[in-house]
């Protein structure tokens, strides 16, 4: 036995207790207009996507801290559920990985009584985490993560992983390929990415869950798939960063972006890919569209953006001001504390054309 | 224990014919309403499955029956029972494949054979075991277990890989649907040896005394004195574990690696358990999914109704036997 397993989960525990206590002090330069918190008073709920929940917990729990007569909540229930609730009106926002189809923007706009608008919050890359004792600085190509995720590539020296990893000398292991087994965000991204960059060897579409082969196991949650390669000597899988940089075992590979670089995951190479991305503003309304196919140099592809969705215009003040003051923590000095949670800071200019959003929220 | 215990006479004297028989109307229809409230419980859970269900059953692109994807939520909605059903089955086949024979040992060695005082700390550790909730098991075999079962699996395959079940699984050992029968069985283990421990104490002591006496060994005394007037009891007793292996959710989900494919080669992942891809997928569902999910919930409750009638018929027939 090398590694015990339960480091995993110290790992994990490890990681938790640090980004709890992280104090935000590394400056990166990337949030605009940071100013210390500007307390609201009253209570407010939030409910939605899982990949922002961990940021989101920091951000609530700082605010709290610095303001003792707010109450905030948030509740990792799903991106679809919490749009679901914010279209019911029993949250007063939504947090979600991806913008809302046009029958829940009329639900939300419906409820809220005026236009609900999406506000990208964090972003965070999507590591391909693997399990190969002794291979470091693995390479890894869309068309060969493809035929991995296919099942067509069962041992770890196939010629298309050799291909990708000229000099790295790798074991005749049997590839243990996992994915998420519920309906994911994450798996939509992947699979996105996949969609985009590996042309006609990815066939199996882009969604939250696919018609993956037999060859590729499913796990539950974020947990359960890394826990899986953890387990498994040539498992790999994709899951978000901070479940890697929490455990002993897995290791994040570069992924080759359209560029022809192969990237590594870091919070940097993550808010490159974001730098380059387009931004559709409407009205109040901020979308950021990453196109996979135009990601190059240092910034790592599978990236994802997590909005924060909120009712332009609140029926309830006291709960508009609190919302308001929330944001503009999350959006400013709240970035800071991006990378020690395993997110990547939103880009300067993003996070400037979001607090002018959030500025005029009323 | 100090209060001495007073003998009663029963005080029939005060009962009249009419008063008994008003008593014994007012006794049916307590006990009755008992009885059809059950029934109607079931009717009505019954009920609002089949209505949760029915708007998902009726999108189903694919037909419910012999599909092996679960894709509910997906355009159009393709899902099916086939591996799910079937994947319960399995995995508690080999549960109780592995879970029985144990159990019946330690029933029967702590009920005929162990001195008093081990039995008692054995039965003690049994109802212990049963205790502790499934998400423990859960939670140990995939950390644990599945480390270690993993070489276990590996040299199976390469001795016995002739066998089809311990046939080729491409390499992957790891969350196999051997260890969730193993899980599986660990957790049904002290449900059939409490029961069948109960069971055997019912049968009186003078009969094994008697075919010791007649110069039967420890073995021949359990075998022709003890086991078969059990038998209807242990029959019971296996099929109340079977019904908690066919229904767990979460030990399951955590320890097995699900495929969409129908396959008995159990020492590799494969399949999936109807309770287990519930237990994963609800959360996450909007309402078309979750009306599937209800509908493989409606299969598992057939199946369970299946199998509880086949051991009432098991026990019917032994126990005919015995009489005729």
């Amino acid at each position: 036995m090398k590694v015990s397993r339960p480091t995993t989960f110290a790992g994990l525990l490890v990681v938790g207790v640090l980004t709890l206590t992280a104090c935000g002090t590394d400056d990166n330069g990337t949030a605009a207009g940071r100013s210390s918190i500007d307390c609201a008073t009253g209570d407010l709920k939030g409910a939605g996507s899982t990949f922002q929940k961990n940021i989101v917990s920091e951000w609530i729990k700082s605010y709290g801290d610095a303001c003792a007569e707010a109450s905030l909540d948030y509740q990792g229930i799903g991106s679809g559920a919490g749009i679901k609730q914010l279209g019911e009106g029993t949250i007063d926002f939504a947090g979600s990985d991806s913008t809302m189809k046009d029958d829940e923007q009329a639900a939300a706009d419906a409820t809220c009584g005026s236009a609900a608008v999406h506000l990208p919050v964090t972003a965070g890359g999507i590591a391909v985490a693997y399990n190969l004792p002794g291979v470091k600085d693995l390479q890894l190509s869309p068309r060969t993560l493809a035929a991995i995720f296919q099942g067509t590539v069962t041992k770890w020296d196939d010629a298309a992983v050799k291909a990708d990893n000229p000099t790295a000398s790798l074991p005749s292991t049997a590839v243990t390929a996992v994915h998420r087994d519920d309906s994911s965000g994450t798996t939509k991204v992947f699979s996105s990415f996949l969609a985009a960059t590996a042309g006609a060897g990815w066939k199996l579409g882009a969604d939250k869950e696919l018609s993956w082969p037999p060859r590729v196991q499913g796990a539950k949650g974020s947990d359960g798939v890394s826990q899986a390669v953890a387990a498994a000597e040539g498992g790999i899988t994709y899951v978000e960063q901070s479940y890697v940089e929490g455990s002993t075992v897995l290791a994040a590979a570069k992924v080759q972006n359209a560029g022809g670089d192969y990237a590594a995951l870091s919070a940097d190479a993550v808010s490159e890919a974001l730098a380059d991305a387009d931004t559709e503003v409407k009205g109040q309304d901020i979308r950021v569209k990453i196109d996979f196919t135009a990601v190059k140099g240092d910034a790592y592809p599978i990236t994802a953006v997590s909005y924060e969705i909120v009712c332009s215009k609140g029926k309830d003040a006291t709960k508009s001001a609190l919302l308001k003051s929330f944001l503009t923590y999350a959006v400013g000095d709240g970035q800071d504390s991006a990378e020690d949670a395993g997110y990547a800071p939103l880009p300067g200019p993003l996070s400037a054309q979001v607090l002018t959003v959030v500025t005029a929220l009323r | 224990m100090t209060a001495p215990i007073e003998a009663r006479e029963p005080t029939l004297a005060g009962v009249t014919g009419e008063s008994r028989a008003r008593g014994d109307r007012v006794f049916f229809a307590l006990t009755g309403a008992s009885g059809a409230f059950l029934v109607l419980l079931i009717v009505a859970i019954g009920a609002f499955l089949v209505a949760q269900a029915l708007p998902s059953l009726r999108d189903d692109s694919s037909s419910f029956l012999t599909t092996k994807q679960f894709l509910p939520e997906a355009d159009p909605p393709s899902f099916g029972i086939a591996v799910l059903a079937l994947g319960t089955v399995l995995t508690s086949i080999v549960a109780m494949v592995l879970a029985v024979p144990v159990a019946l040992g330690v029933a029967v060695f702590v009920t005929q054979l162990a001195p008093r005082r081990l039995a008692g700390l054995l039965g003690g550790l049994v109802d212990l075991l049963a205790a502790v909730p499934s998400v423990v098991y859960g939670l140990w075999g995939v950390a644990f277990l599945n480390r270690h079962l993993q070489g276990f699996n590996a040299v199976l395959h390469d001795q016995l890989g002739w066998i089809p079940i311990f046939g080729d699984t491409g390499g992957r050992y790891s969350k196999s649907i051997l260890l969730a029968g193993i899980v599986l069985a660990i957790m049904v283990l002290p449900i059939i040896a409490a029961l069948s421990r109960e069971v055997l104490l019912q049968v009186p002591t003078p009969l094994v005394e008697g075919a010791l006496a007649l110069g039967a060994t420890r073995w021949e005394a359990v075998r022709t004195a003890v086991l078969p007037p059990s038998w209807p009891g242990i029959v019971s007793a296996i099929m109340l574990g079977l019904g908690r292996a066919l229904g767990e959710t979460i030990a399951v989900a955590l320890v097995l690696g699900t495929t969409p494919e129908i396959t008995a080669r159990i020492l590799g992942p494969g399949g999936n358990t109807i309770a287990a891809n519930i237990a994963a997928k609800f959360g996450e569902y909007s309402s078309a999914g979750r009306g599937a999910l209800i509908a493989t919930g409606l299969v598992l409750f057939v199946i369970t109704f299946l199998v509880n009638a086949a051991a009432r018929a098991i026990v019917l027939r032994s126990a005919r036997r015995r009489l005729a």
